[in-house]
């Protein structure tokens, strides 16, 4: 083969990658830039079978947007949805750390079955457990409101948090904890001072994840929390967008935008990390 | 059998200031066994890889049996290569390790079986073929990946580094097995490392290189005795050249030409000079004298070797009289540090 | 004896049981508890309006066994899930080849083809719902457009297509995570390793096959494992987009409890049916770890 063929074969393969990257993309986006558009759509354009959903036939409006923010009670979900957020991220770091560092440090005879205890409580889900929880979340009186998710969305958490930051502690040498016992700290001075600072990243992923749980949690959300004012987003915008029977497909686009591109900015942004902690996990767990 | 040159060849990386191969030139011989030589950094590692293609030159040519290979990818290059870490199929077996690339060549099972059993005899590992990389040990991972690199019947072997895994004592006989492997191949080999005694070993000519640039392409003798620039003389030998100086030049002798008086025979140009001992390092072998010397220049700190057979007793704290052959000693201007014609002192 | 006390929280004896309480007692109430209450009631006659507590030994499960319905669940949540992982490993590994080469704007792109897995699942499923509606449907629009049908095809409406739909939309949201998930496991691979294979003469073909998919196996399989965790207990995507139907014909373990147990009062029996996930899902966890014991190569 001479170097003009292998030239051409790799032109090809970049014909074929580009054609790959291009399918991967409109795959995945095509809802969404099609969600888009439809946000604001007029009534009279998007109900009509014939014209093109692709363009805007009538000019475009911001009436069902401001309907949403006005007319509906999305401003209240996402409220729930910020409060339940930095709850449950308050609750998930006080446990977990303290765990994780527990399991990845001190060497506990029980510390591997310890191990797979976590990975069990992940194989018993939300979708099993909702059923006999109902009866648990009345008898605390935490029934219909917010505060039951406040209060069951650790459970999810926790254990995925736990293996992840496990992951992460083990990664981080033991000679500078060792150095600051010997300076003078106690164990738990140690890992204050010097093992959580190096965990940022880690916890960041932590943040993420449980963050972003509390906005797209559906089971416990739609089982527990019927009042319209202590709804989260990921139950309120599919049930309560309606009236009657007729949705309010534009505004429901409308709000399905708004969530999930400022959550994909940000997964975008810690991805590096929160992939590293989580393949590390997966590798020593 | 090839040759490899390289023609003004430079490569740039993106965010580097300085080039990693910069403006180099080389040819080898048919058959050569060629060393480069140099501390990290100095590009030798990105030259071979600019050698098998899996970098691409920033500007000029590199050519193998007289071919350009600009926009050929390694595999149309007939190049074997062993990196550092053998690169070692981790999930196959030795066998299916050394027959892979003969399967990329589309050879029928019975060629390969009868070249994989040729090369496994040639590197005595055929008793090792069904067992998987993690189930043998540094030396014998060595020899699968040179018989993974013999198998393809190459014009031209790249060798990476590969005794560095090795543990020292290893090292040597490592050495030996691939002195005898080139010999009995006869194939032009590249071959990479920082270690100037394997250079010194194994080279029929050693390429100095530091900073992008060859200093200087030689034999082991030459570039050890007539070394072509301050850079060369004080890499190659252990302890380094002895560098003194006086006025405008820079005067280096190697530590085994200071040797107490009475030892040597001085020729036309030696020179006598006191020489304070401070510390004798005994290693067996040999005594490293460490001490200052005045004489030549400005009192310098300078080691001074004898060999364990020379048994003179050297009275440490005190001033005893060394002499250097004139024959032995080497001058270097002081803006570049390259050689300069003989003076006498 | 009191500078004994003051370095008690040095004993790592006495750290490490403390460091782990709170979550172990958050687990146990919340997971452990509800766990075996779910077991009692599957025994019993519990419903809503009656809460008094019976035992009814395994009377629900064989009540529950011979509903059609259930069986339609069991069999559509293992289907499903088959499925979508088939599809989300092959998509998954392409598209993971396809990210570790450079391209323009790739920045762009990837934070596109995140977008499915990092927007919340019930929203998806509601962008989902009004692509896949049976009057205005984008997609029957465009088949409309380039004449390959002539009405509506009824995605949600009908029964094969809605299972279609079902598996699509997870499909499509498990692929990016997926494709994450085997990037880093290609990332793993020592980069000499691929030089070496560049070298031995491996066209693109022979590497991935040879070297590539072996080595990444063991990522792989635990990508799997998450996916199908996440596609067999997921319950928002069938509840926006069908309710279950039409007739039962996209109805889910999870959908199916909901529906029994807190919308048709019957906790017994809906705690029965959801607790037929446990097992199942510690069957496909069992699997596939022990394939990825086998495979550990490095």
């Amino acid at each position: 083969m001479d170097a003009g063929s292998w030239r051409r074969r790799r032109r090809w393969g970049r014909v074929g990658l580009y054609a790959m990257v291009v399918g991967f993309t409109l795959f995945a986006a095509f809802p969404f830039l099609w969600g888009f558009i439809t946000a604001f759509k007029q009534d009279q354009d998007l109900y009509n079978r014939d014209n093109n959903p692709f363009i805007f036939n009538i000019e475009p409006t911001l009436q069902h947007v401001r309907l949403l923010f006005e007319g509906t009670a999305f401003n209240t979900f996402v409220v729930n949805t910020l409060v339940v957020a930095v709850l449950v991220v308050a609750i998930t770091l006080a446990a977990s750390l303290p765990a994780a560092y527990s399991l990845a440090r001190l060497n506990l005879r029980w510390g591997g079955a310890m191990a797979i205890a976590i990975f069990l409580v992940y194989l018993i889900p939300p979708s099993l457990l909702f059923i006999s929880l109902s009866r648990v979340v009345s008898y605390l009186g935490l029934q219909d409101s917010r505060w039951a998710l406040v209060v069951l969305y650790p459970t999810i958490t926790i254990p995925v948090s736990v293996w992840l930051l496990m992951g992460f502690f083990k990664g981080i040498p033991k000679d500078i904890e060792e150095q600051a016992m010997v300076d003078g700290y106690s164990r738990l001075g140690a890992f204050v001072r010097t093992v959580l600072p190096l965990s940022f990243p880690g916890m960041v992923a932590v943040v993420v994840f449980s963050a972003t749980l509390s906005a797209s949690e559906f089971i416990y959300a739609l089982a527990f929390v019927s009042q319209t004012s202590q709804k989260t987003i990921s139950v309120g915008v599919p049930t309560e967008l309606v009236r009657g029977d007729v949705f309010f497909w534009q505004s429901l686009q409308a709000a399905t935008l708004l969530v999930a591109i400022p959550i994909a900015l940000v997964f975008n942004a810690f991805l590096k990390r929160f992939i590293a902690g989580f393949t590390m996990g997966a590798v020593k767990g | 059998m090839a040759i490899v040159e390289v023609r003004h060849l430079t490569k740039q990386f993106e965010g580097n200031a300085t080039p990693a191969v910069d403006d180099l030139d080389l040819a080898t011989t048919e058959g050569e066994y060629l060393v480069l030589l140099g501390p990290s950094g100095c590009g030798k590692t990105t030259l071979l890889r600019l050698i098998a293609g899996l970098e691409q030159p920033t500007s000029g040519e590199v050519l193998i049996g007289g071919l350009p290979m600009v926009g050929l990818p390694p595999r149309a290059r007939k190049i074997a290569m062993v990196f550092q870490s053998y690169a070692l199929y981790p999930h196959k077996s030795a066998r299916r390790n050394i027959e892979f690339p003969l399967k990329a060549a589309r050879m029928d099972p019975e060629e390969r079986a009868k070249k994989v059993a040729w090369a496994a005899e040639l590197l005595g590992i055929t008793r090792l073929l069904d067992r998987r990389p993690r189930h043998l040990s540094g030396g014998e991972r060595q020899r699968v990946a040179l018989a993974r690199a013999l198998v393809r019947e190459p014009d031209v072997f790249l060798l990476d580094e590969p005794l560095s895994n090795l543990d020292a004592k290893l090292r040597a006989a490592a050495r030996d097995d691939l002195k005898q492997f080139q010999d009995r191949v006869g194939t032009t080999t590249v071959y990479v490392t920082h270690d100037q005694v394997e250079a010194m070993g194994l080279g029929d000519r050693i390429a100095v290189m530091s900073e992008g640039r060859i200093r200087q392409l030689g034999t082991p003798h030459d570039v050890y005795h007539d070394p072509a620039d301050t850079f060369v003389a004080t890499f190659l030998g252990s302890p380094p050249m002895n560098m003194v100086r006086r006025d405008d030049v820079l005067v280096g002798f190697r530590p085994e030409s200071l040797l107490p008086k009475g030892v040597v025979q001085p020729d036309d140009g030696a020179v006598t000079i006191p020489f304070h001992v401070h510390r004798v390092e005994n290693l067996g072998s040999e005594r490293h004298l460490v001490g200052t010397l005045s004489g030549i220049g400005p009192e310098t700190r300078v080691i001074a070797m004898l060999p364990s057979t020379v048994s003179v007793d050297i009275p440490i704290d005190e001033t005893s009289e060394f002499v250097i052959r004139g024959a032995d000693l080497r001058f270097f201007d002081t803006d570049a540090g390259l050689r300069t014609e003989r003076r006498r002192l | 004896m009191k500078d004994r006390r003051r370095y008690l929280f040095d004993r790592d004896g006495v750290l490490a049981p403390l460091m782990l309480l709170p979550s172990v007692v958050y687990i146990v109430a919340l997971v452990a508890v509800p766990f075996f209450l779910a077991i009692a009631y599957s025994l019993s006659d519990v419903t809503v309006g009656d809460p008094s507590f019976d035992y009814v030994g395994l009377r629900n499960f064989r009540a529950v066994l011979k509903d059609p319905v259930f069986r339609r669940s069991l069999t559509n949540s293992l289907f499903i899930t088959a499925v979508t992982m088939v599809l989300v490993l092959v998509l998954g590994k392409i598209l993971a080849l396809v990210l570790t080469r450079d391209f323009r704007f790739k920045w762009v792109v990837r934070f596109l083809i995140l977008l499915p897995w990092t927007t919340p699942v019930p929203l998806a499923a509601i962008a989902w719902l009004w692509m896949l509606d049976s009057l205005f449907s984008p997609i029957d629009w465009t088949l409309r457009w380039l004449g390959l049908i002539d009405g509506n095809l009824h995605w949600l409406g009908n029964s094969e297509l809605a299972v279609v739909s079902v598996i699509a939309v997870q499909v499509w949201r498990i692929v990016p995570l997926a494709a994450v998930i085997i990037m880093a496991g290609l990332a793993a691979i020592p980069q000499d390793i691929n030089d070496a294979a560049e070298v031995d003469g491996a066209g693109f073909w022979r590497k991935l096959f040879e070297v590539t998919i072996p080595m990444s196996l063991p990522v792989t399989a635990v990508a799997t494992l998450f996916g199908a965790v996440l596609v067999f207990t997921d319950m928002s995507v069938v509840f926006v987009l069908t309710r279950g139907g039409p007739v039962d014909a996209t109805q889910i373990l999870p959908t199916w409890a909901f529906f029994r147990g807190i919308a048709g009062g019957d906790l017994a029996q809906g705690a029965a049916v959801a607790l037929f996930l446990f097992p199942l899902l510690l069957a496909m966890a069992v699997l596939i770890l022990r394939s990825v014991r086998k495979m550990e190569v490095m």
